[in-house]
Order: structure tokens, then sequence, then C-alpha cells
């Protein structure tokens, strides 16, 4: 059934630490990998080794530049992993005709079953983020299970019950967790660190939260050693590089 | 969005066609026998024609009849349902009609009705889009049921009806293009709430996930240039009010009539198409795409 359900047991989801994140594409690699292994259609490649490959991923890092509003700070380069934020209140599930989407009232995943999966694409153009791929092979929607069949997977190590790009991150900026208990880690960092919603005037209520990067360091009090050195050292050269640059200015 | 030829075709003919079933099944025009039988293939064709377009884009249509089990929350469920119920009412309705001479005026008014609620559904499916500040507004709804209605009425040489829907569908038409244009603006949904970083300045794309394009791009992040968009709403207008002079200033013969309809079908086709190669997407944010 694609209503959403009023309210779920718990809220498992991910926290993204956009200051640490590096930009490695580790997370979008181990993603690819062990879903197109594991559960559902494999995320297929088209056209892999041709004039215009794409494929299929739940998962991708995109890099934003900003420029604070003083305009004598400089930019600074933001890594930003985007996957399905599974929203409390998600409208891609509420469009669907199939009840192929849906989200699971015992941990609030968003998932699909593809067996139901018709392919028509509705679901996608109500996600805001980009987080729903139709599978150019499959034609079903794919996207992001929370690696469903990993943490639940007795079969795994314990410490291997995580989603895989959790598991892989090189920096520690993915953390998954239950957002509906106020005292495990993942809540902790969004009250510590001040962690927001993409996109909240659309109303989709994500899980999944975002750390802003940290402050930059303003180096206000350190004396400027090499700076006079590398200055200009003279404007109206005198001899012979006086007379060189006399001599330019009439040719 | 991207414009897919399936889709429009789909809304396109239907629309023609629920609107015309909608006025055979108020008794409009007055006529009988074959002549009825006529108007009404000419009205399931359309709109089945259309029905069957539809399913061209789906990734696996084998599974179509699922799409009638989610009718309590979903748009397209409901356009499933409505558009079966209006076309077995319809058809119960012109059976009697046609072949018994029988006319159940009450069965005829349900049997109009779903017909326009079939058609309000399926503007509904563009309406409720959040994500999409272009369709969501109210003309979308009343732009898909005068063009139908309308068209609907050209079809059953419904004179005076016909210019009347005719004209409000072009009026609605340049005020869903004026609306439309600053919508995305005024959704207050920028690349700084897309990617939560405002709060420290001004955001811009970097570097995009990977050089190449993917689904999204192909399906979302459509766009049409400037030129193109101001030619394609010049055809539109002129096809959308010809007929309309057409029908005030000369009765129409069947040839006269036959040159409206395609003109005005021309209209439709080219103001659908915008309709969805306009329409931005705020998934464009992540990628560099800001209207």
């Amino acid at each position: 059934m694609t209503s959403l359900p009023t309210q779920t047991d718990r809220k498992l989801g991910l926290v993204i630490d956009l200051d640490i994140c590096v930009g490695c594409h580790a997370c979008v690699t181990s993603c690819k990998g062990w879903n197109t292994e594991n559960y559902g259609a494999p995320l297929s490649d088209m056209d892999a080794y041709g004039a215009k490959p794409q494929g299929t991923f739940l998962n991708r890092i995109h890099s934003f530049e900003v420029q604070p509003q003083q305009a004598d700070k400089p930019a600074q380069t933001v890594h930003f992993p985007k996957s399905c934020l599974h929203c409390d209140d998600a409208p891609c599930v509420t469009v669907c005709p199939t009840g192929a989407s849906y989200k699971r009232q015992e941990d609030g995943i968003v998932l699909v079953n593809e067996s139901s999966c018709i392919g028509c694409g509705l679901c996608a153009w109500a996600c805001p983020y980009g987080a729903r791929e139709m599978d150019a092979d499959a034609g079903v929607m794919k996207k992001c299970t929370l690696c469903v069949d990993r943490i639940y997977n007795e079969n795994l190590p314990e410490e291997d019950r995580q989603p895989a790009c959790v598991r892989t991150c090189p920096s520690n900026a993915r953390h998954f967790g239950d957002f509906a208990d106020p005292e495990s880690h993942v809540s902790q960092m969004v009250t510590d660190r001040g962690g927001f919603d993409l996109m909240p005037e659309l109303g989709t209520s994500p899980v999944n939260k975002y750390l802003p990067p940290r402050p930059k360091d303003a180096m206000e009090d350190v004396p400027d050693i090499l700076g006079p050195m590398m200055a200009r050292v003279d404007d109206t050269p005198t001899g012979f590089l006086g007379w060189l640059d006399r001599t330019l200015e009439k040719i | 969005m991207h414009p897919a030829p399936s889709v429009i075709i789909f809304s396109v003919l239907s629309g023609l066609g629920f609107g015309l079933l909608a006025w055979l099944t108020l008794g409009l025009p007055d006529v009988s026998g074959w002549v009825l039988f006529t108007f009404f293939a000419i009205g399931y064709a359309l709109a089945v024609g259309g029905l069957i377009s539809s399913t061209f884009h789906l990734g696996n249509p084998q599974r179509a009849l699922l799409a009638f089990t989610q009718w309590r929350s979903s748009w397209l469920s409901r356009e499933a349902w409505l558009s079966v119920l209006s076309l077995v009412t319809t058809g119960l309705y012109a059976l009697a009609a046609i072949f018994f001479d029988t006319y159940f005026v009450p069965l005829g008014w349900i049997a109009s009705l779903l017909s326009l609620a079939t058609v309000f559904s399926t503007s509904m499916i563009y309406a409720q889009m959040k994500t999409v500040p272009r369709w969501k507004h109210w003309t979308t709804n009343a732009l898909f049921l005068l063009l139908s209605a309308g068209g609907g009425a050209l079809l059953a040489a419904q004179t005076t009806a016909a210019w009347i829907l005719l004209a409000a569908a072009l009026a609605v038409q340049i005020l869903n293009w004026s609306k439309g244009d600053t919508a995305f603006a005024r959704s207050g949904s920028t690349t700084e709430t897309a990617t939560g970083l405002g709060a420290i300045g001004k955001v811009r794309l970097f570097e995009a996930p990977h050089s190449g394009g993917n689904y999204l791009l192909d399906e979302m992040v459509y766009r049409i240039g400037r030129k193109h968009r101001n030619r394609l709403r010049a055809i539109t207008v002129i096809c959308m009010a010809a007929p309309i002079v057409l029908l005030i200033v000369s009765p129409l013969g069947h040839l006269a009539a036959l040159v409206a309809v395609v003109v005005h079908l021309t209209g439709v086709f080219a103001s659908r198409w915008l309709f969805f190669a306009e329409a931005e997407h705020v998934v464009g944010l992540y990628y560099g795409k800001a209207p």
C-alpha cells in the first residue's frame, strides 16, 4: 500500500558530515558494488566502453563551491554525497500507482518492490533530491535500500551490518543509526553540530541529516612574514632596468 | 522535463477523446443511429488510442494492471480507474442510444462527469508535483479541462460552446505561461536550500558527480532554448486562436470544421510539448541548472 505509515517505530537513516567528506567517491563504488551483486536487479551500465557511458547509481557525490557573504573570505569547496533521504513524508511513495513504492512501518526505510514496479517514473519526478533512477536495462526504479540486506544480515560479521557506504567511508563522514532514539549517536551528532534537512521548504521531512562544514580558521593574528618580501620592488626602475623599461615603452 | 512523445500523444488525444465523449453522453449533438455511432467511434478511438500510447513509456508495461491498486493515494491509479469507469459507463449509454434509440439521461450525465474527471485526474498527476513549480498551479488543471471540453465541443459541432471554451483555454494558457515563468523563483527552492549551505554564502556547482549523463539529467533536466520557446509559444497562440475566429465568423461546413480541428490539434500539441519542455525540476539545482 502506497499510503504512508502515520508513524514508524524506528527511523533508520544516515548522518552525512560535510565537514570531513573528502569527495573520494569510495561510497559510490561500494554502493554500486554491493547493490549490483545483491538485492534486486543489478545496477546496469549502458555503453560502458563506448562514447557515452551512463549507468545507474544510488549514491552520487557532487562538489559545490561556497562563496561566503564577506567578500574578503575565500571560497570553500564542499563535497556533497547524496542518496535517498528516506523521508517521513515521502512524495515518491504516495504517487506510485502500483504499490511498488513503500515506506516500512518498522524502521522507516523507503523501498521499491521491483516485481510490481511498472517503470512509469512518476516517483522519480516526485523526488526533489534525484534519489531514484530508472534502470535502463531492467526498466524498474532503483533507489537506496539503506542496505536492508546488510543491516539485518546475521551471516555478516557484526561490524559489517551497516550500509556499504558507511562501512567503506575512509574519512568517517557517513554514520548510520536510529533517529527516533534521541540518545543514538546519530541523533546526538545532529543536536551537537546543528544537522539540517535538504530543501525543507518542500515538506518532505527527510530522515537523513547533513552536518554543516565547521567554520574555517580565520588566521587574523598571524604576522605576515613573507608578504612584504613578495611585494613589488620598484614601480619606477632606474639604471639598466630603467633604460630597458623606457626603451620598450618607445617601441 | 523530458517531453516524451508517448505521454504528449496520450494526454492530447485522450483529452480530446474524453472531451468529445463528455458532449456525446449529454446528448449533444442531437443525432442518432450510424451518425451517432461514428461520433462515439471517433471519441473511443482518440481516448483509447491515447491510453494505449501512454503504456509505451513504461519500463514494464506487462504489469500495468497493478496500476489499479493504489487509488487511495495515487492520481495515476485514480486516472486508471476513472478512464475505465468512464469508458464503460459511456459504452452502456452509447449502446442503448445507438442500437435501441433509448437515451438514459442520468447515465449520460454520470458518464459525462466521469470523462471530465478522467481528464482532471490526468492534470492532477502534473499539478500535484511540488518538485516542478511551473506545474503546481490551478491553471494546469484548468488548461487540461478547458482544452478537453473545448476540443470536444469543436468535434461535437457545438459551435457556441466551442468558441467560448477555446477562448477561455487560450486565456488560461497565457496566464499559465506568465505565472509559470516566475513559479520557480517564487517556490523558494535555490541551490542554497538544496545543499543547506546558504548560511555560509552563495553556492555554485564546482564539480558534477560524473562526466557523463544519467537518468535524472535525461528525464528531468531537459532544457529548451529561449529562441525556440518564443516561436513555439507564438505557434500555440495562433493555432489556438484560429479555430475561435473560424467558429465566430462563419458556420462551419465539414471541410472548414476539419481544418479547424487540425489547426486546434496542432496548437494543443505545441502547448503540451512546451508544458513538458519548459518545466523545470528542482533536482536541476544539484546539477548547476537553476532556471
